[in-house]
């Protein structure tokens, strides 16, 4: 498997670093203080590929915090930070159907 | 059930306070994820979209009520009150917290439940036919055999660090419910001319990316001789398998490229030295094994006794629950009751904690304590009497598993998908729901008869989609989900892959494409009772084609 840092980027439009918190999986976002947030407004944006490429070294360095760091397309509309695919939506929001704890009794 | 030993429960408390020190290690930063991950793998957890997710393995798809009633309190506790039977017999928690699973591992060792074996690439836990040792059908219970394997295999060395992940299956009944002929190897223990008993040996079996048929490379092996020859046979594949191309290493391909005459040879080679040493089975380990399944003791009882007979004639919804959802036990007087995990609008396999808890009360009550998992994402109450047959199908039907639609149209096979899973293309599990709505008619369903449709988020087949009578897989388009669906699989004795309907349909008309294709079904069957499959296998693909695409 190629790490993430040997990938060679190709990036359509702005990214975002995300990864999942180190103690309970929780779905994180790099921020611009080089922290996470559970919260993707506060994601910090790259739109070229060295800009991409820092925020994901310095997410993969920051391995204590959170695991598999990866650059995420986002959309980004009059300033709101929008996940920029299906797999994304479904990481932020969750899985796109009622849990089961609904069904049975 | 099978009692484990001694040696067993040290193996498990030894694993449990060494994960909850590498966890900690881990959690204070002295082990990097990158020297983490193979040990969390080790122990069946794996970094989904939104959590970690554990992977517990149900040894032979049996459990224990104590064991179910467990696993409830481990959804309950530390997930998000339920948990997801898979096609591998396992049960995977969704949303577990790696400062948690010290916790959830120490809980469920108290149960004799791990995730040894779930991950990695090793011999995986042995799978076989969940109605394993009540089956009329079988010849002998296949599950002492996967106990032999089990133990041979766990934590072995040699086989720790194989090109790929290793799966046996094995199955002892004339019908296979056990999909052997789609797994690495696969066992088929049967009778020879002379009246003894041993192993159809097939290998090379396997789906995803590229999907092969077992081939038998042994028409008879003498049970003596299993551990001896599976050894061989994962010798041959841990010298030869390709290391090099994570898409080629798995032994099908091995098998295919040598051809499986000249695989079997090299198997025989090796075998032909090792066969009598240490290996050749003691028949007084396995005696010791098989003394350690303990049987229900049945009560003689008549069959179809007449509460039964009562609550047949007086309750049409009983009745039609009866003819799907029961089979014929060995015993006289007992019956085999499959528990639907596919409810109306469910996602397949998914059981909350009530229903867990329920399930492993009733067993207790009804079932000698005893429950198991299908690869069909269904529950198993392997031993209840008949006459209790009504008041255990009212107490089902309160926590919703009595839906009569095993084996039909909405009893429906899927793969997380894209809703959990960090490898797929797509969504598998909405497909499924939508599916089930639209074959919410039971008479439509059961005029239909058996049809198996499969789903899977991606090539990795997780939901076997290459073997469904409906094949369904998710592929992505430019960034949209799409979906090629295959006709005409099937994964028991007579195994096929299926065949490309034809161009990918995109998510929204996957449900109109699939009524579609038994709307044409319902036309082209030569007689009412002609299965879907074998309109299939007389028509071919064309005919369904032809309807599918004309409109389109
Ligand atoms: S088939 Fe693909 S999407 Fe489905 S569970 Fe397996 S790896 Fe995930």
């Amino acid at each position: 498997m190629t790490s993430p840092l040997q990938q060679k980027l190709k990036i359509a439009g702005p990214v975002v670093v995300t990864a999942n918190r180190l103690g309970d999986g929780v779905v994180v976002y790099r921020t611009a203080d080089n922290g996470w947030s559970t919260q993707i407004g506060a994601a910090a944006i790259a739109t070229t590929v060295p800009a991409a490429t820092e925020l994901l070294h310095a997410a993969i360095a920051d391995d204590i915090s959170a695991v598999g760091a990866y650059i995420a397309p986002v959309e980004v509309d009059a300033g709101r930070i929008q996940p920029g695919n299906m797999r994304e939506r479904i990481r932020l929001q969750g899985p796109t159907f009622d849990l089961p704890a609904i069904f049975g009794i | 059930m099978y009692l484990y030993d001694d040696f067993d429960r040290t193996l498990v408390d030894e694993r449990i306070d060494e994960f909850r020190d590498q966890v900690a290690r881990r959690l204070s930063g002295e082990l990097t994820e990158e020297q983490f991950k193979p040990l969390r793998l080790m122990n069946g957890v794996y970094l989904q979209l939104h959590a970690y997710m554990l992977r517990i393995a149900i040894p032979y798809g049996t459990l224990s009520s104590e064991q179910m009633r467990m696993l409830a309190h481990i959804a309950r506790r530390y997930d998000r009150n339920y948990g997801h039977f898979t096609t591998r017999q396992n049960l995977q928690f969704n949303w577990i917290k790696l400062e948690d699973l010290p916790d959830v591992m120490a809980d469920l060792g108290r149960a004799g439940l791990h995730g040894m074996q779930t991950s990695g690439n090793c011999v995986r836990n042995i799978t076989t036919d969940q109605w394993a040792g009540v089956a009329p059908d079988e010849i002998e219970d296949p599950r002492i055999w996967a106990e032999i394997l089990r133990q041979h295999s766990t934590l072995h060395p040699e086989f720790s660090f194989l090109p790929r992940k290793f799966k046996i299956a094995i199955t002892a009944a004339s019908h296979d419910r056990a999909a052997v002929r789609v797994h690495d190897i696969g066992l088929r223990l049967h009778r020879n001319g002379a009246g003894e008993t041993g192993f159809e040996v097939m290998v090379g079996g396997g789906l995803g990316r590229t999907p092969f048929i077992g081939k038998t490379i042994k028409a008879f092996l003498p049970k003596r001789d299993l551990l001896s020859y599976v050894e061989a046979i994962l010798r041959v594949y841990n010298q030869y398998g390709r290391r090099d191309n994570i898409y080629k290493a798995r032994i099908k391909i091995l098998v295919h490229d040598l051809g499986a005459e000249a695989f079997a040879k090299e198997v025989d080679a090796e075998w032909q030295v090792i066969k009598d040493g240490a290996l050749a089975l003691d028949p007084a380990h396995a005696a010791d094994i098989t003394a350690r399944f303990r049987y229900p003791e049945y009560e003689r009882l008549d069959d179809n006794p007449e509460e039964l007979r009562k609550a047949r004639s007086s309750n049409r919804r009983f009745a039609t629950w009866l003819d799907n959802s029961i089979a014929n036990h060995k015993v006289s007087g007992y019956a085999i009751v499959t528990l639907s995990l596919k409810p109306e609008g469910g996602p397949p396999g998914d059981a909350t904690a009530e229903q867990m808890e329920s399930i492993a009360a009733l067993a207790g009550r009804y079932s000698f304590g005893e429950i198991r998992v299908g690869h069909e994402q269904n529950l198993v109450l392997p031993h209840v009497a008949q006459r209790d047959l009504p008041t255990l199908w009212e107490k089902l039907e309160t926590i919703g598993v009595a839906t009569p639609n095993v084996g039909l149209v909405s009893d429906i096979i899927a793969c997380p998908g894209l809703d959990y899973c960090s490898l797929a293309n797509t969504r598998s599990i909405p497909i499924a729901q939508e599916l089930t709505r639209r074959f919410r008619n039971l008479d439509v369903a059961h005029d239909l008869g058996r049809l198996h449709i499969n789903i899977s988020g991606c090539i990795n087949a997780c939901g076997h989609h290459h073997v469904g009578h409906i094949g369904i897989l998710g592929v992505e388009k430019n960034g949209e989900e799409f979906f090629q669906i295959t006709l005409g699989g099937r994964a028991d004795e007579q195994a096929e892959l299926g065949a490309l309907l034809g161009p990918a349909v995109p998510y929204a008309e996957v449900a109109d494409v699939i009524e579609d294709v038994v709307a044409a079904y319902v036309e082209l069957r030569e007689r009412p009772n002609e299965l879907f499959i074998e309109t299939v296998n007389r028509v071919g693909v064309e005919p369904f084609k032809e309807r599918v695409y004309a409109t389109r």
